[in-house]
């Protein structure tokens, strides 16, 4: 009987090794005809890349592109920390490169590689989150943009702080970002939407306090559903929800506020132990193309900060200004920073500010 | 069904065949065995790192270093988080006792029902749940919001005049709540209630008990496993739920689901993360084994 | 005539919690015809999204990533759970009230936590991400309902019938299939039900554990949110009930004609 029970083990221990084995990535033939690994691990935020821009990559370099996606800076850190070297290519907010690089989580490029780097607006590189580009490559950007239902609201609004105006009770959406948000309030108290300094930090609380009757509800996913809903008229939401919005609602318009807008962008960087570098690399210069970056922007209406790519995108959407601020507004716009350890105390304020009622 | 493959090397044994005593500890490390070896591999080695992490502290890019600290625990005891916990625990309370009040009669009309629909009838409970939760949450929004469904209809039928408030508010978070909840309520309870003895309850009748009195004194209390089964089913999730009451409520609170979440996904705080979430366990630890402790005693007698 | 009427409202009550499970279901349903890409206002009646639905390899593929996990783990957990309800109810041990109480922890640990431990485990031990660290995690939370409710099933069940069936000479495992099976097979049928449910709709825990090839129905819809889930996720929600439906009035109707 000790027979059949090591039996049923090592049975199971097979079968667990076996399936095991099955799901790893099959290892890496080196060499195609361009250089180019067969197989790259993409991992994108999700909504990200149209598959036709995918499947034209496959079916002109003859390699297979794994994608997959997450919803936040923090899901994408979390699996990337998990090492392994399971993608080559990941996406991350401005703000999120510095501590990736000083954790060592991501490698310097090869820019090389990129020669459609050039394609870039010069505006648009070289930025204080990685000086050089040494890590990273812009992708797409987007403000969090403020705007409103005229049909229905017939207070003025042409700043933040008309957020406030008490005929405005249960009709704001706002995403359900604390950075965002308070980032905003800070703005309209006069502070930078990054400030740390705790006094200012509480003075944007009880501020923050003030507008939560005006606001009906918190949706980072898909705000615009409210706005054409209309279940609210007014919202502070990213700039290509307002426009998506508007296909439904025209009337739906866009404000500069007088605050000032906040900004990120989001960049390639390469996962530290990346399988397949060089291919990442072939995707990135294959997304800088003009045409193919004006087919991402087609779909995903993001602020591209590809300039070949915009003389090929519509005018009507780069006239958008929920999704292009105009130039001087983009001379202002604040990008949003890693704090470091004050995230702990927004953290603290957004919980206090949403347990209040 | 499907317990044959591993139970089977237990029937082939040769002293199986023999019956009696010797047999049973065999019995035992063949049911007990399997589970306990998988939830210490899956469960309590991943639970012991999330100890271990709720004693590191923050690094400033969002890791864990040294040194070892309690500040984390030390930080739970604030007004605040006390607060999220006690409205988390009434929400999910209300949710377990509105679904016991709508499951109980509902799992007691399906398992008496005649026995040819009887699993028809049930597996119509769960199905709709083999739908994605998103899109149900969703139909849920189209409605109820103001220009919904429902709003639609109370007007058409002169019912009301203005449309009602049915989203973004506590009302719907419970009805999402509940709605969600309810197979893990009446599941149980189905599970429980079928498997009564009918002349259990014609005995009581026909001893002259009036039906209420039966229910009360009869059916009840033999089906209170499938009740205690049902209420922690449902309440130790809704604890923890926060998808829900977020996408109907509008994000407007923060649930302890939320709180832990956020500390792993925006405040990027691993340490606080885990020790809120050692608490949570440790607290519901304490209700459970109050539980099994009290019940033990029943359920010894009964078996006498 | 009081039992008629006492029967009237039990058919009226269960057809309100039916209209109150499957409101919802309507709605999704008619959405799966609706022009707008939108899940939020009817604009026409098309069929399109189901034909969308066919060539898009993307959704169907993780469906079927789906009921894989979902079955193979379903089956797992319920024979696990089964058999260790089966054991607790049966035999005492030393630290059974520990396992007993342990067994409630995976339900209320918060999913973020658990996946997130469960990736650094898989990751501490070089376990690759795939379908195996998919139907691994699937087997670990949905274990503890089947427990849960097959113990409650349990309880109360005469101890003796067993001892006699044994008495007579039935091996403990003809016992268990002969005696015990029957009895609690109601139980197990609606735990494993549960934990198929489970398994279907789980996102949180399959974020962290999967592999970069191997995205489940749910994650793939989550991925959807930002522009819009679109309605063929509604087209294969009605096929799937459909199906689903179909199958199991089907298997009736062949199970009563036997009988």
């Amino acid at each position: 009987m000790k027979q059949g029970f090591r039996k049923i083990v090592a049975a199971g221990f097979l079968t667990i090794a076996l399936t095991a084995a099955g799901c790893s990535s099959t290892p890496s033939s080196q060499g195609g005809e361009n250089g180019l690994d067969k197989e790259l691990n993409v991992f994108n935020w999700s909504e990200y890349l149209p598959d036709s821009v995918i499947k034209k990559f496959e079916e002109r370099y003859g390699v297979k592109v794994n994608y997959s996606t997450f919803s936040s800076n923090e899901e994408m850190l979390a699996k990337v920390s998990a090492g392994g070297g399971i993608y080559d290519l990941t996406v991350a907010s401005d703000y999120f490169i510095q501590p990736m690089a000083n954790q060592g989580l991501i490698e310097p490029l090869d820019l090389n590689n990129i020669p459609n780097f050039k394609n870039l607006e010069p505006d648009l590189v070289n930025k204080e989150h990685d000086p050089g580009n040494k890590y990273s490559v812009p992708y797409m950007g987007n403000t969090v943009s403020l705007a409103y239902n005229p049909d229905n609201i017939k207070t003025s609004i042409t700043s933040f702080a008309d957020l406030w105006k008490p005929e405005l009770k249960s009709q704001i959406v706002m995403v359900d970002d604390q950075r965002f948000i308070l980032g905003m309030v800070l703005k309209t108290l006069g502070y930078s939407g990054n400030d740390t300094d705790p006094a200012h930090l509480e003075e944007a609380k009880q501020k923050m306090l003030q507008l939560m009757p005006n606001i009906k509800a918190f949706d980072s996913d898909s705000p615009k559903t409210l706005m054409i809903n209309g279940e609210v008229n007014v919202a502070l939401v990213w700039g290509p929800e307002i426009a998506l919005a508007q296909r439904e609602k025209p009337q739906i318009t866009t404000v500069l506020p007088k605050e000032g807008l906040m900004i990120t962008f989001d960049n390639f960087v390469i996962p530290a132990g990346a399988k397949h570098k060089k291919t990442a690399e072939a995707f990135i210069n294959f997304l800088l193309e003009p045409e193919i970056s004006a087919e991402i922007a087609k779909d995903f209406p993001y602020i591209n900060p590809n300039t070949e790519a915009r003389k090929l995108i519509d005018k009507e959407t780069l006239e958008n200004i929920a999704i292009y601020p105009p130039p001087e507004e983009m001379k202002r716009v604040e990008s949003l920073k890693d704090i470091g350890d004050s995230v702990k105390l927004y953290d603290r304020i957004w919980s206090e500010v949403k347990s209040s009622q | 069904m499907k317990a044959p493959v591993i139970g089977s090397a237990t029937s082939s044994r040769p002293a199986a065949t023999t019956p009696n005593r010797p047999v049973r500890d065999y019995g035992k490390t063949w049911t007990i065995g399997p589970i306990l070896i998988w939830m210490s591999a899956l469960f309590l080695l991943p639970l012991i790192l999330i100890l271990g992490v709720s004693f590191f502290t923050r690094s400033s890019f969002g890791g864990i270093e040294l040194p070892l600290t309690v500040e984390n625990y030390v930080r739970f005891f604030d007004p605040l988080y006390f607060k999220i916990l006690w409205i988390s625990c009434v929400l999910a309370f209300f949710t377990t006792a509105i679904c016991l009040v709508l499951g109980y009669p509902f799992a007691y009309i399906v398992a008496r029902s005649p026995i040819n629909y009887r699993n028809i009838l049930m597996l119509l409970i769960i199905v709709p749940f083999w739908t994605n939760s998103l899109i149900r949450t969703y139909a849920w929004i189209v409605l109820l919001r103001t220009e919904g469904v429902i709003n639609t209809i109370l007007m058409q039928l002169g019912i009301i005049s203005q449309p009602l408030p049915l989203l973004y508010n506590e009302t719907a978070v419970l009805i999402g709540l509940v709605y969600t909840m309810l197979p893990f309520m009446v599941l149980p309870l189905y599970a429980s209630i079928e498997k009564l003895d009918k002349s259990l309850l014609e005995a009581s009748s026909d001893l002259g008990a009036k039906p209420v009195h039966t229910f009360w004194k009869v059916t009840l209390p033999l089906t209170a496993p499938g009740i205690m089964a049902g209420s922690l089913l449902v309440f130790i999730p809704s604890l923890g739920l926060f998808f829900i009451p977020d996408l109907m409520g509008g994000s407007k609170t923060v649930l302890i689901g939320n709180l832990i979440k956020n500390q792993f996904l925006t405040a990027r705080d691993w340490p606080f993360g885990s020790a809120s979430s050692i608490i949570l366990m440790g607290l519901t630890l304490l209700f459970i084994t109050a539980y099994i402790l009290i019940t033990k005693d029943k359920e010894g007698k009964e078996l006498l | 005539m009081r039992y008629s009427l006492g029967r009237k409202f039990s058919v009226f009550y269960a057809s309100l919690i039916y209209l109150f499970l499957y409101m919802p279901i309507a709605i999704l349903i008619l959405y799966s015809f609706n022009q707008s890409k939108l899940n939020a206002v009817w604009t026409g009646f098309t069929f399109d999204w189901y034909v969308k639905l066919m060539q898009n390899s993307d959704v169907l593929e993780a469906m079927k990533t789906s009921l894989i996990v979902a079955l193979i783990s379903t089956l797992a957990a319920t024979m696990i759970g089964t058999l260790a309800a089966v054991g607790m109810y049966r035999y005492h041990f030393r630290g059974k009230t520990a396992l007993d109480a342990m067994l409630y922890l995976p339900i209320v640990i918060p999913e973020i936590v658990m996946g997130i431990s469960m990736l650094a485990l898989f990751a501490q031990l070089k376990v690759p991400l795939g379908y195996f660290t998919l139907i691994a995690a699937h087997i670990t939370f949905s274990v503890p309902f089947v427990v849960v409710v097959v113990r409650a099933r349990l309880a109360g069940f005469d101890k003796s019938i067993e001892e006699a069936a044994m008495d007579l000479g039935a091996t403990p495992w003809q016992t268990f299939v002969k005696v015990t099976m029957p009895v609690i097979a109601p139980g197990i049928l609606a735990s494993a039900m549960l934990a198929f449910t489970l398994s279907l709709d789980d996102v949180i825990i399959s974020f962290f554990v999967a592999g970069p090839a191997s995205a489940t129905l749910p994650l793939k819809i989550f991925s959807m949110v930002k522009f819009g889930v679109t309605p063929e996720i509604n087209a294969l929600s009605t096929l799937m009930l459909v199906v689903t439906l179909a199958i199991v009035i089907f298997a009736e109707r062949i199970r009563m004609r036997k009988e």
